[in-house]
């Protein structure tokens, strides 16, 4: 682990509007670099007119899923999920805010077929401007969701560039200590 | 995982009359010949191919028809198409991964360096590299018969330049496919829906069509959209062209620098490096010695995986070829990341114990598959190249990753792990190219297009 990545050391990283502060070309156009605060996108789009019930009930199946499978979303090595509705004067809008450990771009089409056998395609599907072909088309899928990322201008970690795994890596070291001690006695 | 939704698909018809044979069928090919071709006009290229069209094997008439000893191929580069008369609209709709050429999409693969395309084959990298055919023969007075044949009716086409070629033999001893390196290879061979093949234990299920032949459902249920005219792209496929030298001398001496004094020493750090022993055999299921029945068994040589035999890589590293190549039941999506590999090696043996002679020397090999951004580049650009593969840090594949002396190996063991630093280049890409493979159909209809003429010539067998 390098100075950079020294978990015991708060780190802010401010981006540029692109993005990034250097081009780097990936298979599918720029890529979004690695923060603090590790990967991540935050797609708003405007849904269409009278779909809002649907993607909030939306919520509950996908509660449902995890529940059924925990390890439903384990491949896109998440941390967290925040989805929000909310409207600009007549119109409703949806936020998807990911944080993970995933590069990508690099992973986009295991991304795209993840969203899709879950079930979070369903609420892209309610997006206007998604592709009708999203299911045989990833590039199509891709572009909506670049054009669709806002990137942040700051992000801040309290302990930066851990990734999900060493977080639950020490957890289970914490358990194990904790059990041998037990055993010990 | 949850329930998925299962798309109810009709059983598929594969169109083996149109097909060409080169994705479905592996033929038993002891020597080869790639030339690479320029057409100085629309007109020139149309009549090369009108008279070679009858040449191609399908996959219904390769293994069946007679004589079956040599196997012709053709493909045309995003250039070549133009070459041939397709008109602009028609070529937007190609893949822009496809029309930007390997060349174009080198560096974010990770293929820099040494093997930058600045540094290759320089008849390759022109605008006028058309396209290739491809010529798999039974052996080498095969090969060169055919070659004489094919020289014979270039020279009759006015305008139709030969840029460069390769030829390609089988390393003795044959009848085990090996590479220079001295490893047995084609021991994964990826099936198809549609077709008899059936897969060997341990491999991918079969695979849709779709994956490799454009017009066809892939793994997704449905059928993407064809490229544009149909006519010509149904019943397609894309090639990723690869020349791969393989740095012998360099790898010999890897071996026993890191392997130790004992033959037995090295082998291992040779079967670390790839997955497998030389003689075919996975570590994960012979991890201290090798087996060389094992290897070569094809429905024994395969059934493994990692995620419950060998999670950690005690075995097998994570990082070693194969695991990154494959990664079983370590990764999800792995039919949407299928490629089928055709190709051969090309120059000397380089005799044990001899010194490095400097001879050009490795593996030319074609990666056929429907998209080339989502299976190709997926495979070069992230298993291949991607230094934090699983969870790995600054490593690359050790055989076919871009190495330049800074990346590292990892060789997990109790009670703890053995890190190699400073992998050198075994390898260097020193040419690519990604091409377009249609149809006997879409070759008739490129040997036509705007009002071509028929040509008088035919190649003789």
């Amino acid at each position: 682990m390098n100075e950079k990545q020294d978990w015991t050391k708060p780190a802010a990283m401010a981006i540029p509007a692109a993005g990034y502060a250097k081009e780097v070309r990936g298979r599918y156009g720029p890529t979004f670099p690695k923060t603090p605060a590790n990967y991540g996108f935050t797609i708003i789009a405007r849904i269409k007119p009278g779909t809002e019930d649907d993607i909030r009930a939306h919520g509950k199946t996908l509660e449902e899923a995890v529940a059924g499978a925990p390890d439903v979303l384990a491949p896109l090595q998440l941390h967290y999920l925040r989805w929000v509705l909310f409207p600009i004067g007549a119109d409703m809008y949806f936020m998807y805010q990911g944080i993970f450990d995933t590069d990508f771009d690099k992973y986009t089409e295991d991304a795209v077929a993840l969203f899709s056998a879950t079930g979070i395609t369903t609420i892209f599907t309610k997006l206007e401007g998604f592709p009708e072909d999203w299911k045989t088309n990833p590039p199509a899928f891709v572009k909506f969701v670049r054009e669709h990322h806002h990137p942040s201008f700051l992000e801040y970690a309290e302990y930066p560039y851990v990734s999900a795994l060493e977080v639950k890596k020490a957890l289970h070291m914490r358990q194990a200590f904790s059990t041998m001690l037990d055993e010990s006695q | 995982m949850p329930q998925v939704e299962v798309p109810v698909v009709a059983p598929v018809e594969l169109a083996l009359d149109d097909l060409q044979h080169f994705l479905v069928t592996r033929t038993p090919a002891l020597a080869a010949r790639y030339e690479f071709l320029s057409f100085d006009d629309a007109t020139a290229g149309r009549r090369w191919l009108c008279g070679i069209i009858d040449k191609v094997g399908t996959a219904s008439t390769v293994g069946k028809e007679s004589p079956d000893a040599r196997w012709v191929t053709i493909a045309f580069t995003w250039h070549g198409l133009r070459a041939l008369g397709v008109d602009a609209a028609a070529l937007d709709t190609f893949p822009e991964e496809f029309r930007q050429g390997m060349a174009g999409r080198a560096e974010l693969l990770g293929i820099t360096g040494a093997s930058h395309p600045d540094r290759w084959d320089a008849a390759l990298r022109t605008p006028a590299f058309h396209a290739i055919v491809i010529l798999f023969a039974r052996d080498v007075a095969e090969r060169d018969r055919a070659t004489r044949e094919h020289a014979a009716y270039v020279a009759k086409i006015p305008g139709v330049r030969v840029l460069t070629s390769l030829d390609l033999e089988a390393l003795p001893p044959y009848g085990e496919p090996r590479e220079h390196f001295g490893y047995l290879d084609r021991l994964s061979h990826t099936t198809i829906d549609g077709t008899n093949d059936e897969p060997t234990p341990g491999s991918v299920p079969k695979v849709n069509a779709g994956e490799f032949f454009l017009g066809y459902p892939d793994e997704t249920g449905g059928t993407p959209a064809l490229p544009q005219p149909e006519a010509l792209t149904r019943n397609g496929s894309f090639l990723a062209y690869l020349r791969i030298q393989e740095h012998v001398g360099a790898f010999r001496d890897f071996l026993r620098t890191h392997g130790g004094p004992t033959r037995d020493e090295q082998e291992l750090i040779a079967a670390k490096l790839m997955g497998r022993w030389r003689s075919g055999a996975p570590l994960v299921l012979a991890t201290d010695k090798d087996d060389p029945e094992l290897g070569k068994n094809l429905q024994r040589t395969n059934d493994f995986n990692y995620a419950t035999m060998d999670p950690r890589g005690y075995a097998c590293p994570v990082g070693s070829h194969i695991r990154r190549m494959n990664p079983r039941d370590t990764t999800d999506n792995l039919a949407r990341h299928q490629i089928i590999r055709r190709g051969g090696t090309y120059g000397p043996l380089l005799p044990e114990g001899a010194p490095d002679d400097g001879v050009d020397r490795g593996i030319a090999a074609f990666m056929g598959c429907a998209s080339l951004i989502r299976q190709f580049e997926f495979a070069m650009g992230v298993w291949a190249n991607d230094p934090d593969f699983k969870g790995l840090h600054n490593e690359r594949d050790p055989i076919i990753g871009t190495q330049d002396g800074t990346f590292d190996l990892t060789i997990p063991n109790r009670p703890i792990k053995k890190k190699i630093t400073g992998i050198p280049a075994f390898t260097t890409i020193r040419a690519g190219a990604y091409l377009f493979l249609p149809g006997v159909q879409g070759l008739r209809f490129l040997s036509r297009t705007a009002g071509a003429s028929s040509s008088e010539e035919a190649m003789s067998t």
